[in-house]
């Protein structure tokens, strides 16, 4: 029957250590600019993007 | 000329249009930073956005004072042998181009080794590699791109300054704990005795106080802080009985578990924590970018250039210039304390300090006083004060700026409280008595269920949820307030001053006014051409304003700075300026700016230059005299009476020639009589009124730009929707009272449980998110219906 202190102890466990997680990210400064990264995760398609067509311009002229 | 717009940049290309690469450029600058993009294959930069970039302004030794190691200690971050770090300002980040550039500099500069950007701040975060590289460098590449950084005295102890991150702290652990508490005790909320619940009862119930514990003692803790400090000043605030809530659940709950009493109430309690520290949260919204304490120092520069005995140009921080130093100030540099000025020619821009944009000519020999910025040339002077003693900085040592305005006022809801509270001690006390008659057993169960019940979460989150709703509806309008306090008091005002100028008057336009006799055609032609030589802003100014027909070239041109303008064509001559250059004795004294013309040595007439008022000023003073009584409170002279008497209403009242401490103290007796004052203004000359003020609004043409420390800045196209906002903010206080009303409802629902003696924890875990979430629904809703309804969205 003890079963039921086990799978407590696993839930708060795991509860902790999203908790944990949590405090780690706030720590690091994640929650500190909430708007740059949105707009800034765009940008690495723009790159790929560019990049290939920089060649292309090149080997026309 | 042709109309088309700045690649680079997007101002209209004018008469110096340069053509690069089939692409039109405002200047050479704008032409120049588009060759370092593209020689860089950083062309991106114009395909995110159109015309994301600004003009390199000229930066020519303003920043050598980088070079000193004192002061490049007080800007960085971090340094170690062959890496620094440093964080810079930078106001023209305004984009998602600018983001990509500045994150994309180390494809610029291989020595840049990481840059990174806060839009939210306009901060930008560079790692460095030193070896071949020193911040000046990094500041001139930056400048050289359009992205000056903006270093000012500010900065000089911005080293090590903590970001506060309680509040999330706080909300993850009051979320973390409501969650894993209601997980806990949903079992118990059906009450069937059943055997495995029996049985493990008691460590569901532990582990729920364990929980708890984080939950009261850190989470909550600003409550009883300010419970504390409020009863310390006899104030009733509403964190009385909601730490009085708090601490009884608690309690209540682990004397219950102690002795199998029931399951306890800490599912109510956390969750309450958790609900009030989101309003709280909510509540706190700021605009990062926007600084509302700003004084002096952020417009003053780190350093100046001092010049040694043995005349060598050292950079000086400003707040060692002593008395008797002797200073260079290039163009476009602030003059940082009062002097003498001793060579070269001065033009001041004084709007910083009084938002009047016009220049004023200085010669040496001149008094010349801190807080203007030369605009020609470089000027040699001498300080006589230091800068702390200086006429302009001087303001800052008033009283006004150390007290803060929170002191003053009592706000809605804590004025709710104070009767709320005393009402809730009484039930509980008179509940209590009762039952000890009755039933004694109940009676300390009854007295705790009340205290419970009534902790007034719903109360206290209707003003956050309003108020921070409201506070975004501004926002959006571009009317950007320092805290949701303010549009409390906004509420309540009763008397609104205005400034005049750059307030009520736009800085960018005037009109001119011709008297005298009339010009003939050729005086016409002659007249033009000679402004057309002239780079004095009052020249171009009149230039602009007149016909540009029959360019010609003149036979003899000259400028006497400080005097006036000849101009030869053919046998005409004319001179335009001040009276006595023109040769004009009998001019009255002079209360508006005007310029005199004379040809062939006969006195013609006068340019006289009005300020024009901002559109819909007259329609907003006659909206608002039927409520408010209205006060123009001006610095200048009263060249525009007459002027502004004709397009405000009468009951006006309007008083001229005030210094900043008069300014201050006008407010200060009209508040000792009992006024509510909004003060309206903009230049650092409003500061002390500002402050002073029970509302200080700051007027800005560009709101990144400029704002002395105030309790809101307001885009300067708002100001005449200014009945609007006062409209919504007396709206959001009746939204307050409705909310008030609804969780008393919800309270006499709750307190007939708690009086019969039946509060079953249950009945608390509902009621009390019940009343919660209602309240948010209901201010949220009603918020955005009064932000609506007044067309304060744009459109």
């Amino acid at each position: 029957m003890s079963v039921i202190y086990v799978l407590l102890a696993v839930s708060i466990i795991v509860a902790v250590v999203f908790f944990v997680a949590f405090v780690i990210a706030i720590k690091k400064g994640q929650y500190d600019d909430s708007y740059t990264p949105s707009i800034r995760m765009l940008f690495e398609d723009e790159i790929v993007k560019e990049q290939p067509k920089k060649i292309r311009t090149t080997k026309k002229d | 000329m042709s109309n088309s717009s700045c690649f680079h940049c997007g101002d209209p290309c004018g008469k110096n249009e340069i053509i690069f690469q089939e692409k039109n450029f405002c200047c050479h600058g704008c032409k120049t930073v588009f060759e370092i993009f593209s020689e860089n294959d950083l062309t991106c930069y114009y395909d995110l956005e159109q015309s994301p970039g600004a003009q390199p302004s000229d930066i020519q030794g303003k920043f050598n004072f980088l070079d000193d190691d004192i002061i490049k200690e007080k800007l960085l971050e971090f340094k170690d042998d062959n890496l620094e770090i440093v964080s810079l300002n930078i106001p023209h980040i305004h984009c998602s181009s600018c983001i990509w550039i500045l994150e994309n500099l180390h494809k610029l500069k291989s020595d840049i080794v990481f840059s990174q950007v806060d839009f939210g701040k306009k901060t930008l975060r560079i790692h460095y590699n030193t070896a071949h590289y020193s911040l000046k460098d990094l500041v001139i590449l930056l400048s050289s791109i359009g992205y000056e950084p903006n270093i000012n005295l500010e900065n000089f102890n911005a080293k090590n300054q903590k970001i506060d991150r309680q509040i999330y702290y706080k909300l993850g652990i009051a979320g973390f704990a409501f969650g894993n508490i209601m997980f806990l005790s949903f079992p118990e909320y059906f009450d069937v005795d059943e055997f495995w619940l029996e049985t493990y009862k008691p460590l569901f119930r532990w582990l729920m106080f364990f929980f708890s514990l984080p939950v009261v003692f850190y989470a909550a803790r600003d409550f009883f802080v300010s419970a504390f400090n409020g009863l310390k000043a006899k104030l009733l605030n509403i964190d009385v009985p909601i730490a009085l809530g708090i601490l009884v659940l608690f309690l209540r709950s682990t004397v219950d578990i102690m002795f199998d009493l029931g399951s306890g109430f800490f599912d109510s309690l956390s969750g309450l924590v958790f609900f009030l520290l989101v309003g709280k949260f909510f509540q706190a919204k700021t605009y990062n970018f926007l600084s509302f304490e700003r004084d002096y120092k952020s417009y003053f520069p780190m350093a100046v250039t001092k010049l040694t005995k043995s005349n060598e140009e050292i950079p000086v921080q400003v707040y060692d210039v002593k008395k008797g130093d002797r200073l260079i100030i290039r163009n476009q540099e602030l003059i940082p304390v009062d002097g003498v000025l001793i060579n070269g020619i001065a033009k001041l821009d004084y709007s910083f300090v009084t938002g009047e944009s016009k220049t004023v000519n200085k010669v040496s020999g001149d008094k010349i006083y801190s807080g203007a910025k030369q605009t020609s040339g470089v000027i040699e002077m001498e300080a006589i004060k230091s800068v702390e003693q200086s006429y302009l900085t001087q303001l800052w040592s008033n009283d006004v700026f150390k007290e803060k305005k929170t002191k003053r006022f009592t706000s809605l809801t804590n004025r709710i409280s104070k009767h709320f509270t005393l009402t809730i001690l009484i039930i509980a006390f008179l509940a209590t008595a009762y039952w000890l008659i009755v039933d004694p057993s109940l009676a300390l169960n009854v007295f705790t269920a009340v205290l419970i019940i009534a902790c007034p979460c719903a109360i206290a989150l209707s003003a956050p949820f309003t108020f921070g709703n409201l506070l975004r509806i501004y926002g959006k309008s571009k009317f950007y307030l320092k805290n949701a306090e303010v549009i409390e008091r906004m509420a309540s005002i009763d008397t609104i001053i205005f400034d005049k100028t750059g307030t009520l008057t736009s800085n960018n336009s005037g009109t001119v006014k011709y008297e005298g006799s009339i010009l003939n055609a050729e005086e016409k032609i002659l007249l033009t051409n000679t402004l057309r030589g002239s780079n004095h802003p009052l020249s171009r100014t009149l230039y602009d304003l007149i016909d540009k027909k029959n360019l010609i070239s003149l036979d003899y041109f000259e400028e006497n700075i400080g005097h006036g303008l000849t101009g030869t064509y053919h046998h005409d001559a004319v001179k335009i300026g001040s009276a006595n250059y023109v040769g004009y004795k009998k001019d009255s004294p002079k209360l508006n700016t005007s310029v005199h013309v004379s040809t062939n040595n006969e006195y013609k007439g006068k340019f006289t230059f009005y300020n024009t008022y901002r559109k819909g000023v007259s329609q907003l003073f006659r909206v608002l005299k039927k409520h408010y009584d209205l006060v123009i409170l001006s610095g200048d002279n009263q060249g525009d009476l007459e002027n502004l008497k004709k397009i405000l209403p009468s009951k006006t009242k309007f008083i001229f020639n005030q210094k900043p401490e008069d300014k201050l103290d006008y407010i200060k007796y009209h508040q000792s009589e009992g006024a509510q004052v909004m003060m309206i203004g903009d230049g650092l000359n409003d500061a002390g009124a500002l402050a002073q003020s029970d509302v200080g609004i700051a007027i800005s043409e560009n709101i990144n730009v400029f704002s002395p420390a105030c309790d809101a800045i307001m885009d300067a196209s708002q100001l005449i929707k200014l009945d609007k906002y006062i409209k919504a903010s007396k709206s959001s206080i009746k939204i307050i009272k409705w909310s008030f009303l609804l969780s008393f409802l919800y309270n006499i629902i709750g307190l007939y449980f708690a009086v019969t003696g039946q509060l079953e924890p249950v009945v608390a875990a509902i009621l009390m998110p019940l009343s919660s979430i209602s309240i948010v629904v209901f201010t949220t809703i009603a918020t955005q219906f009064v932000g609506r309804a007044l067309e304060l969205k744009p459109e």
